[in-house]
């Protein structure tokens, strides 16, 4: 049941994704181009995202805990350091190349788009270096530390 | 350079459920639906029935579309006005860059900004910025 509820969840999103013009990078990057071709759709698709999830995050918080879990699995970070904005930046510079961000490209994958399964592709390669750099970095500093 | 067609009805809807798919999944289990995380966590789980779940969700994802396909008859308009190169680089780039920024749109821009996270504010305001640079230099001063 929790299972498949949480493929309901999936399903809604994808939905949603391919409804709204998120996957395509065509519209995407004319958002960020308001001196050319600029389409502003994507604001209403932040905007009533953020109108759905904001009051229904603050209903769902009022209960102890889900429906089918023990807790609320809530990032216990609030640091806000230079990984997380450098990180972000590097993000940014990376969508205005490719023009989909990875919540957008995974619903389409099913649609067999090459440039989806190329994204998608350099997406998973970058995220698996970016891991390892992570935890190659922190068990050198753990040796130095030893040391 | 593609024009593209101002949609605000259906990207608002889109949108709607992307919000509705992010509070469900919190009102099930209570995790975050953020794209990065989910997918990290299904490439290098951390036990079965923590990848068993995240398979799940991406199942679903996937079938967003075909639902799309059902309804419309077609599958949504996915337009590049890009370069494979640019593609190739430009999702190596963003797999670095959410990975040391813990999230992306979905992660940060939705579900962070929505619990009014500091964090994730910072983190949707600069990587908008990052993108935005990059689509001015690209298409106004290189002119690719």
């Amino acid at each position: 049941m929790k299972l498949l509820l949480t493929y309901l969840a999936g399903v809604v999103f994808g939905l949603g994704i391919a409804i709204s013009g998120m996957a395509n990078p065509a519209k995407v990057l004319n958002f960020f181009d308001v001196f050319g071709t600029w389409d502003p759709s994507l604001a209403f698709v932040m905007g009533a995202a953020l109108l759905v999830t904001a009051p229904g995050y603050m209903l769902v918080f009022k209960r102890p805990k889900p429906a089918f879990a023990e807790s609320f699995k809530l990032p216990g970070t609030k640091l806000i350091d230079r990984k997380l904005v450098l990180g972000s930046f590097t993000f940014g510079l990376g969508w205005g190349l490719a023009g989909f961000c990875p919540g957008a490209a995974l619903p389409v994958i099913s649609t067999g788009n090459p440039s989806v399964l190329i994204f998608t592709a350099s997406l998973i390669t970058g995220m698996l270096l970016a891991r390892w750099l992570i935890a190659t970095t922190a068990r050198r500093q753990d040796a130095a530390q030893a040391n | 350079m593609i024009e593209t067609e101002f949609t605000p009805w259906a990207s608002a809807f889109g949108g709607a459920l992307i919000g509705l798919a992010s509070v469900f999944l919190m009102w099930v289990r209570g995790n975050v639906f953020g794209a990065t995380g989910i997918l990290a966590g299904f490439l290098q789980p951390s036990s079965s029935t923590d990848w068993s779940w995240r398979a799940a969700i991406l199942a679903g994802m996937l079938t967003g579309p075909l639902i799309f396909l059902a309804a419309t008859g077609g599958f949504p308009a996915i337009e590049v006005p890009v370069s494979t190169l640019s593609m190739i680089i430009g999702g190596l780039i963003v797999g670095v860059g959410v990975t040391y920024g813990s999230g992306c749109t979905s992660g940060h821009g939705v579900c962070g900004m929505a619990r009014f996270s500091p964090r994730s504010i910072v983190a949707t305001l600069t990587f908008m910025a990052g993108t935005a640079v990059v689509v001015f230099l690209t298409r106004h001063v290189i002119g690719l």
